[in-house]
């Protein structure tokens, strides 16, 4: 085993990079982290779309989390490997098209978190901003997100380690990530499949386990502090339940 | 270009026959891994219970194993790995009975045991231990106050997670396309490549999966609605 990572721990790494395209734990990482933050805003906006008072607005946005919900990627994958060729016009290479679809994909299951820590605040906290005069974008922007984000991040954390280990599927379309990568090198030696891919799920599970725990860190951290500042109390129960939902395993 | 929708084309003939093939593997599959899943999750809520601390470790490390790596990793370990250590008879008897689906089913029902071991330990864990003390005054045994008192109500709080991980469940079947399963998505991808109607082949499969996806939540719905316990 330790022979295998003494002599592929680069393709690993980086791919083929400089021969190749960039691939590898570092691809892995870098499609994670883009289809995060790219899917941020979106997710925002659909949380406020799904907690809206207008129907048209709620309708759309109710539909479209119940659609992601109810697909798996996989099918996500192959229709955004299909269309956005013909969207964009040209064609597009497995990074980017695995990156299109993570963005749809977390944008749905992260706004369902969101949704959650919305209204895991105290109704009161509205009331307040109602009061003093502020409309809905000044009261959504500077009172009402700033606090349910910050409720949030353990779940964030925990929605950056699906993503992960979603890139996974970048292997059927040969996007070049780890997955691919531990692919190559199993094609390679022929006869030590079990190593390859042991070694390759003790590298998500390293991965994984760390930013997992820190998740869990955060987390009584975070109630920790509530607690000491005897705050209203806020309903984590709620934020908790978002959190299982952020299902892909 | 896009043309207009015709799924026609794609759904006789032989076509038909491999959609319909893919929806059964996938029940199928569903089905099999839901199997391990449940009898392999309820051993390890067991086994978590035992007095003895390493016990409680090895399920902790367990189920962090499955929720830490990807299900994709862990069906090629499954698939690629696990018959290379296997004797030849055990690898040849895989060949010819269906590997390929027996080690996706094992894969996605070892997974999911681990989400399913902390469903069912949640659902024991909401229930006061007033319960259980107040069932051994009642003169009830360890068996008696599990049986009767404690694990009606857990179950009450375990099934609509339990539904969800089946909806979860039925979604990760997909996977098994990437070894070789003759699941939905292998027979989309096949027709698709057949008959060059890519949208049509994709589209079948799509609403054939949102059709029991939503199923399932409409069930879980339900049945969260009809166990729940009204406060009074």
């Amino acid at each position: 085993m330790l022979e295998i990572l003494r002599d592929n721990w680069l393709l690993f790494l980086i791919g083929q990079y400089p021969y190749g395209p960039i691939g590898g734990l570092v691809m892995t990482l870098f499609m994670a982290i883009a289809s995060l933050a790219l899917c941020f805003p979106f997710a925002v906006g659909l949380a406020l779309a799904r907690l809206s008072p207008y129907r048209w607005l709620r309708l759309p946005a109710t539909a479209l989390v119940y659609v992601v919900r109810g697909l798996p990627l996989i099918m996500f994958i192959f229709w955004a490997y299909f269309l956005s060729p013909l969207v964009v016009g040209r064609p597009i290479g497995g990074v980017e098209t695995l990156i299109i679809t993570l963005v749809v994909y977390e944008a749905a299951y992260l706004s369902e978190v969101i949704r959650a820590g919305i209204e895991g605040l105290p109704k009161g906290q509205v009331q307040a901003a109602t009061a003093l005069g502020l409309g809905y974008w000044p009261t959504t922007l500077s009172i009402v997100l700033p606090q349910a984000l910050h409720n949030m991040l353990p779940s964030m954390v925990s929605q950056f380690v699906s993503t992960i280990k979603e890139t996974s599927l970048g292997y059927v379309i040969s996007a070049h990530e780890v997955t691919f990568a531990a692919a190559q090198v199993n094609n390679l030696l022929l006869t030590q499949p079990f190593e390859v891919y042991g070694l390759l799920a003790l590298t998500y599970f390293t991965l994984c386990f760390t930013l997992t725990s820190c998740a869990r860190i955060l987390e009584w951290r975070l109630t920790r502090a509530r607690r000491q500042a005897g705050a209203t109390r806020i309903n984590v129960a709620n934020i908790g339940v978002a959190v299982r939902r952020s299902e892909f395993s | 270009m896009i043309h207009l929708f015709d799924a026609g084309g794609v759904l006789e003939g032989r076509y038909l026959d491999w959609f319909a093939v893919g929806i059964g593997t996938t029940l199928a599959l569903t089905a099999a891994a839901w199997c391990i899943a449940l009898t392999v999750g309820i051993l390890l809520t067991l086994i978590r219970m035992l007095p003895a601390r390493p016990c409680a470790w090895l399920v902790g490390a367990y189920v962090e194993y499955h929720r830490n790596v990807p299900l994709l990793v862990q069906i090629f370990l499954w698939y690629f790995g696990v018959p290379s250590l296997l004797p030849r008879p055990a690898r040849q008897w895989l060949n010819t009975h269906d590997g390929q689906f027996l080690l996706a089913a094992t894969a996605l029902g070892l997974a999911a045991a681990a989400y399913v071991a902390e469903d069912i330990r949640s659902g024991i864990r909401s229930i006061p231990k007033g319960q259980y003390q107040a069932a051994l005054s009642l003169g009830f045994g360890y068996l008696g106050a599990m049986r009767n008192v404690v694990l009606p109500q857990a179950l009450r709080h375990a099934i609509p997670p339990l539904i969800n991980q089946t909806l979860l469940l039925f979604k990760n079947t997909s996977l098994a396309m990437a070894i070789g399963v003759g699941e939905l998505t292998y027979r989309a991808r096949a027709v698709e490549s057949e008959t060059f109607q890519t949208f049509d082949a994709f589209a079948v499969a799509t609403v054939i999966y949102l059709a029991v996806s939503l199923g399932i939540m409409l069930l879980g719905a339900a049945c969260a609605r009809r166990l729940q316990v009204r406060a009074r």
